[in-house]
């Protein structure tokens, strides 16, 4: 996963630095994902795993201070987050904003048109694309009245969580990287993010779940475990580390390794 | 280089607004105009091209006589520079509208073409279904359309010159019931020299069977508009009408002030919307509309309704309160606002409930947007008279700011006479978020367009009470006079 010329890879992040507000949270952060591939990153809370996504997604809050990020041909950092995006990388909010007045529909439509423009596809009208959201909505337990209603004002927790699940299967993205998807889910939640993830790997999109949900971990088959510490990937392996973790806890992580090896 | 921009600059809200003001041509056309100045020769010139009956050159000439005697409000949040009243015409028409509006066939195709490009077509067979309409340029009215099909439903629709000389009684009864000569000082002045407007008469029991709209249109130079509307809904009538404005770019400043009285008896709706897109002047303040309107509803008869609906986008200066007094018992006032200033424009808008009937319900939203240098204030007053039992209001106030430079005034006022009067104010002030809008770039959504999403969903409520056609065209126009106020 962290072999840094990888020329099948979709992802390709080596030696990441970033900093928020002055400060150095991602210290040289370097990983691979080839289409398809699941990865599952842990870590302490303030290892940098959410930076990860925000400074892969280019908010402008994260400043990048060295290394380099493609996907596909594209050379990430580059682009503004919109470019990110129509370059096919997808981020599951840890916390979705709201969108005061705007409908959902008329939001995920509007997303979806600019992302089929960018590739070249013709624009889908109104009633097409409703048809295509309700069943998508019904896949991943969102109901349906929440698609008239605005951008995830007044949703719990949850249904903001499976609003970004609808938008990962109507978006189609090369690159997903789903931050805490799980939080705020009930069993079904957690189940149709496993669902998800399942069908989106067939179609080839490679994903990074941050998770600290060892069921769910275990549920999805990841190809590999990653841990973040201190801003860099302090220990790569598969389930049982993820298992290790779950024990033992991050602070005596590379000695779980060892006894769980 | 990553594309970041420092968090103070809220980056893509920048590109659009510099797009030029797209109504803001020039039509070469030959005028008749008075020359500049104001005295009482040039009301009684005014009143002579209009061939206006005797009572109505008394009207304007004690008008006058009372706007002499007023100096100009100063209590808005505005800098306004002096205006010279001297400087201005105060009649400029076509010259081949000299004889008072013709049949559409004959109108100078110049005009037909000026509202064609303005995307108001007049002619009937060009028009979708619906919306009837009456032109104003400059100081006169080019066209009415549908009013063979209006008189059939016995709605009268015409321009207000129109009115004068073919429905006086109506005129004098109404004319300055509502807006008093002495209102203000802007109200006296239009008094004074009103050259043309609309006029809307529904008779009892009658729904008006289209869409009425008003279309005014500045083109001349230092030329001042004063037009003059009035509408009268006989009980149990109701009537949906529009207004729309546009003016050339020009350098210099250009005054507007207007005068609208809607009188409404028992059981009558009066639904008035206006989208306002005077030339707004350009980034550094030059040029642009001063909108100095005065605009008030009667609701004379017992469960009469009237609801002002507008959105402001353009207009350097705006200063306007379209207001309800709620006589009748059980009547109902509303007043939806979107204000959006940008650059260098000021805007001091609002409106007044005045609560004087038994169980008067009113409504308030207002929605100001401040982008650039601009300001916004919201000025509203309500008020419950002693006689007004079981007075009810709710305001709600929302001001969104785009950028650091920009600001949101808000000046509530209430005077309730009564301890049972129900007013209710709610306020907020947001600055446009840079997590929404960094949510909508990572779905493919570019700033521009998550910047209108994000500011058409702020204005939804409003846009909501808007007629149909209207609704589009109202967001498209939040869509540019906002561009470039991101980024």
């Amino acid at each position: 996963m962290t072999t840094t010329q990888d020329h099948t890879a979709v992802l390709q992040v080596q030696d990441l630095a970033v900093e928020v507000a002055g400060r150095p949270v991602l210290r040289g952060v370097t990983l691979a994902l080839r289409p398809g591939q699941v990865a599952v990153l842990m870590g302490a809370n303030g290892s940098g795993k959410s930076t990860l996504g925000l400074a892969l997604a280019g908010h402008p809050h994260y400043q990048v201070t060295g290394g380099q990020a493609r996907l596909g041909d594209a050379d990430l950092l580059a682009l503004d987050a919109t470019a990110r995006s129509r370059a096919g990388l997808f981020l599951s909010f840890q916390s979705p904003p709201d969108i005061p007045g705007v409908r959902n529909n008329l939001f995920l439509r509007t997303a979806l048109n600019a992302l089929r423009q960018h590739r070249g596809q013709a624009q889908i009208d109104a009633y097409d694309f409703l048809s295509a959201a309700r069943a998508e909505a019904a896949r991943v337990g969102l109901p349906e009245a929440l698609l008239g209603r605005a951008v995830n004002e007044g949703y719990s927790g949850g249904e903001r969580k499976r609003n970004e699940l609808l938008q990962l299967a109507l978006l189609q993205p090369k690159v997903a990287v789903l931050d805490e998807i799980d939080s705020g889910l009930d069993v079904d939640g957690v189940r149709a993010v496993a669902a998800m993830v399942q069908a989106q790997r067939e179609r080839g999109t490679a994903m990074l779940v941050v998770s600290h949900y060892l069921h769910l971990i275990e549920s999805l088959e990841p190809d590999a475990v990653l841990r973040l510490d201190a801003g860099r990937i302090a220990e790569t392996g598969d389930v049982a580390l993820a298992r290790a973790l779950a024990r033992e806890g991050y602070r005596n992580g590379s000695a779980a390794v060892a006894q769980a090896a | 280089m990553p594309a970041l921009q420092p968090a103070a600059t809220p980056a893509p809200w920048k590109q659009v607004l510099d797009r030029p003001y797209e109504a803001g041509f020039i039509t070469d056309i030959e005028s008749d105009a008075l020359p500049p100045g104001l005295d009482e020769s040039t009301i009684r010139a005014i009143s002579a091209r209009k061939r206006e009956p005797q009572f109505m050159l008394r009207w304007r000439l004690a008008a006058y006589e009372r706007w002499l005697t007023m100096t100009p409000p100063t209590w808005a949040r505005l800098q306004i520079d002096p205006i010279d009243f001297q400087a201005l015409s105060y009649y400029s028409a076509p010259k081949s509208l000299a004889n008072g509006p013709r049949s559409l066939d004959e109108v100078d195709p110049k005009l037909l073409e000026t509202y064609e490009k303005l995307k108001v077509p007049l002619h009937e067979r060009a028009r979708l279904a619906g919306v009837a309409v009456d032109a104003v340029f400059d100081s006169v009215s080019v066209g009415t359309t549908f009013r063979e099909q209006l008189a059939a439903a016995g709605v009268i629709f015409c321009s207000m010159s129109h009115a004068v000389e073919h429905h006086p009684e109506l005129v004098e009864r109404y004319l300055g019931t509502v807006v008093p000569v002495g209102d203000n000082f802007y109200a006296a002045l239009n008094s004074a020299v009103f050259s043309d407007g609309s006029f809307v008469y529904v008779p009892a029991g009658v729904r008006c069977p289209m869409e009425l709209s008003s279309y005014f249109r500045i083109n001349a130079r230092n030329t001042g508009q004063f037009e003059r509307t009035l509408i009268i809904a006989e009980a149990g009538s109701h009537v949906s009408y529009l207004e729309g404005c546009t003016a050339p770019q020009r350098d210099e400043h250009q005054l507007h002030a207007a005068v609208v009285e809607l009188v409404a008896h028992d059981d009558a709706h009066i639904k008035y919307s206006t989208v306002q897109n005077w030339y707004p002047g350009d980034a550094e303040g030059r040029g642009g509309i001063y909108n100095f309107v005065t605009k008030r509803g009667l609701c004379a008869g017992a469960r009469s309704h009237i609801s002002w609906t507008q959105v402001e986008t353009g207009s350097a200066i705006t200063w306007k309160y379209p207001s309800v007094v709620l006589r009748g018992d059980d009547s109902r006032g509303e007043f939806q606002s979107i204000a959006v200033s940008h650059h260098r424009q000021q805007a001091d808008t609002g409106t007044k409930m005045i609560h004087l009937g038994r169980n008067t319900a009113s409504r308030i939203v207002s929605k100001g947007i401040s982008a650039g240098h601009a300001h916004n204030s919201y000025r509203g007053l309500v008020k419950v008279a002693p006689t007004a039992v079981g007075a009810r209001n709710h305001t709600q106030c929302d001001s969104l700011l785009i950028g650091p430079d920009c600001g949101a005034h808000t000046f509530p006022t209430v005077e309730a006479a009564r301890s049972d009067a129900v007013v209710e104010h709610e306020a907020t002030t947001t600055r446009i978020s840079e997590e929404r809008l960094f949510y909508c770039q990572q779905r493919g959504i570019d700033a521009q367009e998550a910047a209108a999403l994000i500011v058409g969903g702020f204005c939804q409520d409003v846009i909501d009470a808007l007629p149909m056609e209207f609704a589009l065209e109202a967001k498209a126009l939040l869509a540019v006079s906002l561009e470039g106020a991101v980024g």
